[in-house]
């Protein structure tokens, strides 16, 4: 062919033989491509502007490799035991009794192990006193499970073994006890038989030891009180059971009072039930100044400054000895109220009872002789409790001369005065220079980390042990796994240490057998059943003298600006716990916060000092801070303006504020134990203002009902006694053709009925009136339901993963009634503009209710309908199924949950270091129940009704041949199981002996939200409050 | 050449014949063996003394190893007949009475008394002692004999070998005769001037043309091959995270077709868990050991073809003793475990809740149901693909059991009479109930 000799060009450049022209013809892109350093830095990846194609390309490459990698499933191993124990069967819990306490918390208790490894607290059911568990005792079973526990014994920070540490101590001991230097030896609260005879024969072989007890939280005053007036140095027990009208000055006795557990009595009185039409109910007053849970639960609460309680205490035992004494007035409305309630304490003879938390010894001396005055039988007279021993002279006489160097060593147990003393500077030195210094100890908390000698201490869950929370009646704590690390007992340490060669079991054993078992009853039985009741009582006689001099002491308190009163929050107690996840996202029953400590003051109070709360735009609560001066110390703490706290008063609460040997993020909130000066939870305290922003992850918003009193009934005893049903329970109606129709008529109803007569159908009862708001079903869900902590960071944006929630209402106006009126008589537009403006914010002293709502279970369910996939769906049981594997996380479900009960897994919860909990640590999954599957991110989860629970029930009746038994579903609900208070009772209303089926027949029964017709599965019992004749006043 | 291939052929042949020939020699000799054995035996009567030592004696001696007794074999050299009687009979006795050798042996075994036996004769004592004395010569000639198979082997995959390479040669042969054939043909077609004319190719449209060039069949050939390949992906998708058949190897070779099939040991006797749990659980090693203690080596049969010799299996009970610490020498557990880690089988996802007892207690269902012929099974494999239409397809077609369970009656007389029917299904029960599974 011919060559041609035509020539093609783009532009007349090319023609001029320009070498740009030659260049940019060899090369296809007239830039380089910035392929090469794309992933080199984040500047460069910004500023590249081909990376899509890159991009495509890595993605499809990713996501195949991805899909090839998951085809291929992982090898399991599964290795079982060598030689098999015989009480373990894989897939089947077994339950120890055992028995629990540090110092603060106690409790007779059931432990459920899987597979040798304790997952869940239970309570115990046979014990008499202290037989339920509250939100702490729940938690403490992951406290086991902390990784940041201590795992040998050390010195000097570096590790040692047992054989070095018992032969340097032994060597130490002796030869302080042949210089005749004096030891110390501080521990919490002993209440073990058993411990106090080991300690007394390790004082014994070394005379120069002196045991001092050390409550952090001090009930010092209570307990002098007590030895002065009866001659026995121990708390006072109270059975509310017998209580008919009770008055609690300042007491939180459903709180953490004296250790508490009085809940489950108290409950008992508050159910009204009608007998030939009429019911009864305790009635109780609170006069206290910060808002606790007790005056959340009163009948009538009346907010007054610790000094004015004070006064009041003082008038009272005047009143009701008939007394002379010259007592400044008090003002006029408060006198009114004084003279109805001393009237009414008599009235009430034996069956009331005054109860005082007033950390004050002449108060209490008053309490005790007022009591004693009424012959109160709720205040026991051969019983006492014997939980706290602590003497706030000793334990300052002990901490000053350890300060001046008096002491040569110290053996501490169960304490952390680093963090518990109100100035543990010089405790610190002091403790620092010392050369024989021993801790026993779970974690390297503030005090640890000061000590020559860690004992690393086992938790209660791996130790034996006895205990006397109450004279005469005896608990057994029993190992219920094999100690984790490298640990050992306080007891067996001294019993080696003392060159006894037994084992702190044997020592228990044979002290039961010898002294405290009755020659009938075996020692295995006592094991079993983990509680042991004897016959010893004391015989508690007033003594008839005068107190008038206590009353004329306590009345010359003075009062000052600002009132401080330190309390413990439920959640967090005294801090011991500050490291466990579930306790710090457990949100306060009453402010709803959860992760901080605040302060706590008055809508009057924050407004004159210039003090605020509010929410962000996202809805998060945010609020200044305030600086509390008390003498020469500071401490600068959030604040939550709390309804209902008296003019004039403050409260902090203990127990956050932890810095050493926790997670970081765990490290929440201000020690408020810098300001228990003198062991005294009244201070006096300046306040001010400071400009800073605080973030709280608060998980209730809106604190009032809005006069919407269907969603929380409320009527007074009077109006429950003497009108109908339909009065102050009414079913909602409809409108159907414009006749008004009750919303459970069958003609209303757009859908078709299913038949669930047959078969098992659950039911869910709470009951308010006895619901305390207690929160230990809260925790007890949390642990069975494998619930993950999302942190406060999620908390705040509204991403809580509780499964069951306390909803905490307060009332706008006087009462949740009145409020109802208000919104009925609002009258145009203008009108509710500016009412339904003012029931946004709570009532200075507001009526308080607290309702548990978890999944409704709705049979008529909203979020069924909406799922696109069907992963929600109704059983024949009555339960609502989530099958979460069927779940996309479209969260249509949600968003039509007339409850909003339902929770999304935003993230991944587990496995995920930016959420450093339990359930991303090897070890903080063993407390994961195996029967209940972990969720994943992207899937909706919610209350189930324990449906592993009930299905586990079920097959147990099924292999045994025989129907369920009439109460056996109650258990299988973790929240009804923990429920001491007996607010939540579960089972099958299709058995007519159960008794759900009987409390649905009650006339207090309303469903939530009843007009929406979702006839839901759980039903509420409306509150019936008995503040009928002091309303007035 | 034909030669050559004809010597090949025969010796194929010939290695066949051979092979024959020793099959049918080593029957022969068996056949001999046997004849020899029964007739050995109805002199002295060692079969009758054999049965009395496996109903008797065999569960404390051996006869060539010591157990929690002596060996056997050989036992009326070392001690006189007369001896022997008054110890089978009654040796706690003799013991007591201070006989020298008795108390030996007493002392060497433990201090263990051997059970007495006084329903022996004299004669069965004789009859056993045959037994245990008989040296059969006839085996040593079958195990030279089996052992000469086992030589013959290697020889004949040699000669198969040079079977192949003496075929590879003939074909290279026959090419390059064919090769050479058709050069001195055309060598002489040219010589003779005859022109060989070239085959000449008509161009014509390739194939692949003509298809495109047919628009209907390429969009029919386009839609069936997306259809297709949509099939075989979902099929291929479906069957991901099923393992049907998967058959691990397992850290000891146990064999569920010996265990549960040849010895007919109940499945629940080791996986004792399926009736109450809701795992069926993997026996421990100490249930291994309760029959293990005295069975230390295999005498079943043997799979030669796939090598499990009774040798084999010796070897894996060995293994078991190692994991579990047992010194077969000293009979005492050491103390010194190594737990088996068995790789599992059956896996069933996280988000599935399955229930052992339920099956098996509550609903009487033979494990093989799911589990397939397990008793045959030489290596444990996972017969059914537990899918969730699997499940779901028994719960509606198999009924409720109510017999004897309180727990049913009621309910199964209540839903019966509601749904018109005789017999409930688990689906009617509520059993496809996802809540019921999935929790």
């Amino acid at each position: 062919m011919n060559k041609s000799l035509k020539k093609y060009w783009k532009s007349e450049v090319e023609l001029t033989n320009n070498s740009q022209v030659e260049k940019l013809r060899h090369d296809e892109f007239v830039e380089k491509l910035p392929v090469d350093n794309l992933f080199e830095d984040e500047k460069s990846l910004n500023d590249s502007s081909t990376n899509r194609r890159d991009f495509l390309k890595y993605l499809g490459f990713s996501t195949s490799a991805a899909v090839l990698a998951s085809c291929e499933g992982p090898v399991n191993k599964s290795v079982p035991y060598v030689i098999q124990p015989e009480r373990i069967r894989p897939g089947i819990s077994n339950y120890y009794a055992t028995s629990m306490f540090n110092g603060y918390d106690c409790a007779n208790i059931l432990v459920k192990t899987r597979e040798g490894r304790p997952i869940k607290i239970e309570n115990n059911k046979l014990a008499k006193f202290h037989g339920s568990a509250n939100a702490r005792v729940h938690a403490s079973i992951l406290s086991m499970y902390d990784s940041g526990r201590i795992q040998g014994p050390m010195y000097d920070g570096n590790n040692i073994s047992w054989e070095e540490l018992d032969q340097d101590i032994i060597k130490k001991l002796e030869s302080l006890r042949f210089n005749n230097s004096p030891v110390a030896l501080l521990t919490s609260t002993i209440s073990s038989p058993t411990s106090i005879k080991i300690i007394n024969s390790f004082i014994k072989k070394y005379p120069n030891i002196t045991h001092v007890e050390y409550d952090s939280i001090s009930e010092s005053s209570v307990l002098d009180a007590h030895e002065i007036m009866y001659g026995v140095r121990a708390l006072p027990l109270y059975e509310f059971k017998n209580a008919k009208y009770i008055v609690s000055i300042g007491a939180d006795f459903l709180g953490d009072w004296m250790g508490s557990n009085y809940d489950g009595d108290y409950a008992k009185g508050r159910v009204p039930i009608k007998v030939d039409g009429t019911a009864t109910m305790s009635k109780h007053i609170q006069l206290e100044s910060n808002m606790s849970v007790t005056g959340a639960n009163a009948d009538v609460r009346i907010p007054l400054k610790p000094s004015t309680q004070k006064l009041f205490l003082a008038h009272l035992y005047k009143k009701i000895s008939n007394s002379d004494i010259n007592l400044p007035e008090l003002d006029k409305k408060t006198n009114e109220r004084l003279i109805e309630i001393s009237k009414d304490l008599t009235l009430n003879g034996n069956s009331s009872v005054l109860v005082c938390g007033i950390d004050d010894v002449n108060a209490q001396l008053l309490t005790n002789a007022i009591n004693d005055l009424i012959n109160s039988s709720v205040k026991s007279s051969s019983k006492v409790s014997l939980i706290r021993k602590g003497n706030d002279k000793k334990v300052n006489e002990l901490i000053a001369k350890l300060n001046n160097g008096e002491f040569s060593g110290i053996i501490m147990s169960g304490v952390n005065p680093a963090y518990t003393l109100p100035n543990p500077k010089s405790f610190n030195d002091a403790l620092r220079k010392l050369d024989f210094s021993v801790i026993f100890s779970m974690k390297m908390d503030e005090t640890t980390s000061l000590c020559k000698y860690v004992s690393a201490s086992s938790h209660y869950l791996e130790s034996w042990g006895d205990f006397q929370f109450v004279n005469g009646e005896y608990s057994i704590c029993q190992p219920t796994i094999k100690n984790l690390f490298d640990t050992k007992q306080f007891e067996e340490c001294l019993l080696s240490w003392s060159g006894n060669e037994n084992s702190f079991y044997d020592e228990i054993k044979s002290n039961w057998s010898n002294n405290i078992l009755l020659s009938n009853t075996k020692w295995n039985k006592a094991i079993h059943d983990g509680v042991y009741s004897s016959n010893d009582s004391y015989n508690l006689k007033s003594s008839n003298n005068s107190f008038s001099y206590s009353a004329l002491e306590l009345s010359k308190i003075k009062s000052s600006n600002f009132e401080l009163l330190l309390y413990s929050k439920i959640g967090m107690g005294d801090g011991q716990q500050a490291n466990n996840p579930w306790l710090q996202e457990f949100p306060d029953p009453i402010s709803r916060v959860s992760w901080d400590n605040y302060l706590t003051i008055s809508k009057k109070d924050a407004e004159s000092i210039g003090l605020k709360n509010y929410n962000e735009s996202n809805g998060a609560l945010n609020s200044n801070y305030a600086l509390v001066k008390n003498a020469d110390i500071e401490l600068k703490l959030p604040v939550i303006i709390q309804p209902g706290q008296a003019n004039g008063t403050v409260g902090v609460s203990f127990g956050y504020g932890r810095m050493m040997g926790i997670k970081s993020e765990m490290k929440t909130g201000s020690n408020a134990f810098s300001l228990y000066d003198k062991f005294s939870k009244i201070q006096d305290v300046e306040i001010k203002a400071i400009h800073e922003i605080h973030e709280f992850a608060c998980v209730q918003l809106h604190n009032t009902l809005m006069g919407r009193g269907d969603i929380v009934k409320e009527t007074s005893l009077e109006v429950f006694n003497t009108k109908d049903k339909e009065y102050w329970n009414p079913v909602p109606v409809v409108s159907k053709n414009h006749i008004e129709t009750a919303v459970n008529k069958k003609e209303v109803n757009i859908y078709q009925e299913f038949d669930r007569s047959i078969g098992h159908h659950f039911n869910l009862s709470i009951d308010l009136n006895a619901c305390t708001g207690c929160g230990a079903c809260v925790i007890a869900c949390h642990a069975e339901n494998n619930v993950p902590v999302v942190g406060k960071r999620e908390v705040r944006k509204s991403r809580d993963m509780h499964w069951l929630r306390i909803d905490r209402y307060y009332s706008s106006d006087v009462s949740f009634q009145d409020d109802n009126q208000n919104k009925d008589d609002i009258n145009g537009l203008s009108d509710s503009l500016s009412v339904f403006g003012q029931m946004e914010d709570p009532n200075e002293n507001p009526q308080v209710v607290f309702q548990p709502v978890m999944c409704q279970h709705c049979n008529q369910a909203p979020c069924e309908t909406v799922c696109p996939v069907a992963a929600t769906s109704h059983g024949r049981q009555g339960q609502n199924h989530m099958a979460y594997n069927r779940c996309v996380g479209t969260r249509y479900c949600a968003n039509n949950c007339p409850y909003k009960v339902r929770r999304f897994n935003w993230f991944l919860y587990n496995n995920n270091d930016e959420f450093d909990f339990n359930m991303n640590d090897d070890l903080g999954k063993m407390v994961l129940n195996p029967d209940v599957v972990v969720r994943s991110r992207g899937v909706m989860e919610k209350c189930s009704f324990c449906i592993q629970s009930t299905q586990a029930v079920i097959l147990k009746a099924k292999n045994e041949g025989r129907e369920v038994n009439k109460n056996e579903f109650n258990d299988a609900c973790a929240c009804s199981a923990a429920c001491s208070t007996g607010a939540m009772s579960f089972g099958d209303i299709n058995n007519k002996e159960s008794e759900v089926y009987k409390r649905k027949k009650d006339d207090r029964v309303y469903h939530l939200l009843e007009y929406v017709g979702t006839k839901p599965n759980v039903f509420y019992h409306a509150k019936v409050r008995n503040n009928d004749k002091l309303k007035n006043i | 050449m034909l030669e050559t291939r004809k010597n090949n052929l025969l010796k194929i042949i010939n290695n066949f014949l051979f092979l024959k020939n020793v099959k049918s020699k080593s029957m022969l000799f068996f056949l001999l063996l046997i004849f020899s054995f029964s007739s050995h035996s109805q002199d002295l009567d060692v079969n009758k003394g054999k049965s009395l030592f496996n109903a008797n004696c065999a569960a404390c001696h051996k006869l060539n190893k010591n157990l929690i007794g002596p060996a056997l074999a050989g036992v009326s050299e070392k001690y006189e007949k007369e001896w022997l009687y008054t110890w089978i009979k009654n040796s706690s006795a003799m013991i007591k009475s201070g006989d020298e050798r008795a108390v030996a042996i007493w002392e060497e075994y433990n201090k263990a008394a051997m059970n007495a036996f006084p329903q022996l004769s004299n004669e069965d004592i004789d009859n056993i002692l045959a037994y245990t004395d008989y040296k059969p010569e006839p085996v040593v000639a079958a195990t030279a004999l089996s052992s000469g198979t086992v030589q013959l082997e290697p020889q004949s995959s040699l000669s198969q070998d040079l079977v192949l390479v003496a075929l590879i040669i003939i074909l290279l042969v026959l090419t390059t005769m064919l090769y050479l054939v058709n050069k001195t043909l055309r060598d002489i077609a040219t010589r003779n001037g005859i022109v060989v004319e070239e085959k000449q190719i008509k161009p014509s449209t390739p194939i692949w043309k003509l298809f495109i060039r047919n628009q209907f069949l390429v969009f029919c050939s386009v839609v069936f091959f997306l259809l297709s390949s949509a099939y075989f992906a979902y099929g291929w998708l479906m069957q991901v995270g099923i393992d049907q058949g998967y058959m691990p190897i397992q850290p000891i070779h146990y064999s569920h077709k010996i265990h549960s099939g040849a010895n007919q040991i109940d499945c629940q006797y080791c996986h004792s868990s399926a009736r109450v749990s809701k795992h069926s659980g993997i026996p421990s090693l100490n249930v291994c050991m309760n029959c293990h203690e005295n069975i230390a080596e295999y005498n079943g049969e043997e799979d030669l073809e796939k090598g499990y010799t009774k040798e084999f299996y010796t070897s894996e009970i060995k293994k078991l003793y190692k994991a579990v610490g047992w010194d077969e020498e000293k009979r005492i557990y050491t103390g010194d475990v190594e737990p088996v880690k068995w790789v599992r089988i059956h896996n069933l996802p996280d988000f599935v809740y399955f229930n052992h007892s339920q099956h098996v207690n509550v609903a009487g269902i033979e494990c093989q149901t799911c589990h397939g012929p397990v008793e045959e099974m030489e290596i444990a494999y996972q017969h059914s693909s537990l899918t969730m239409g699997w499940c779901i397809n028994c719960h509606r077609e198999s009924n409720i059991k109510v017999k004897d369970n309180d727990y049913y009656t009621k309910i199964h007389e209540e839903l019966s009479k509601k749904y018109g029917v005789e017999k409930l299904t688990i689906a009617q029960m509520g059993g496809l109930e996802c809540g019921k599974c999935h929790y």
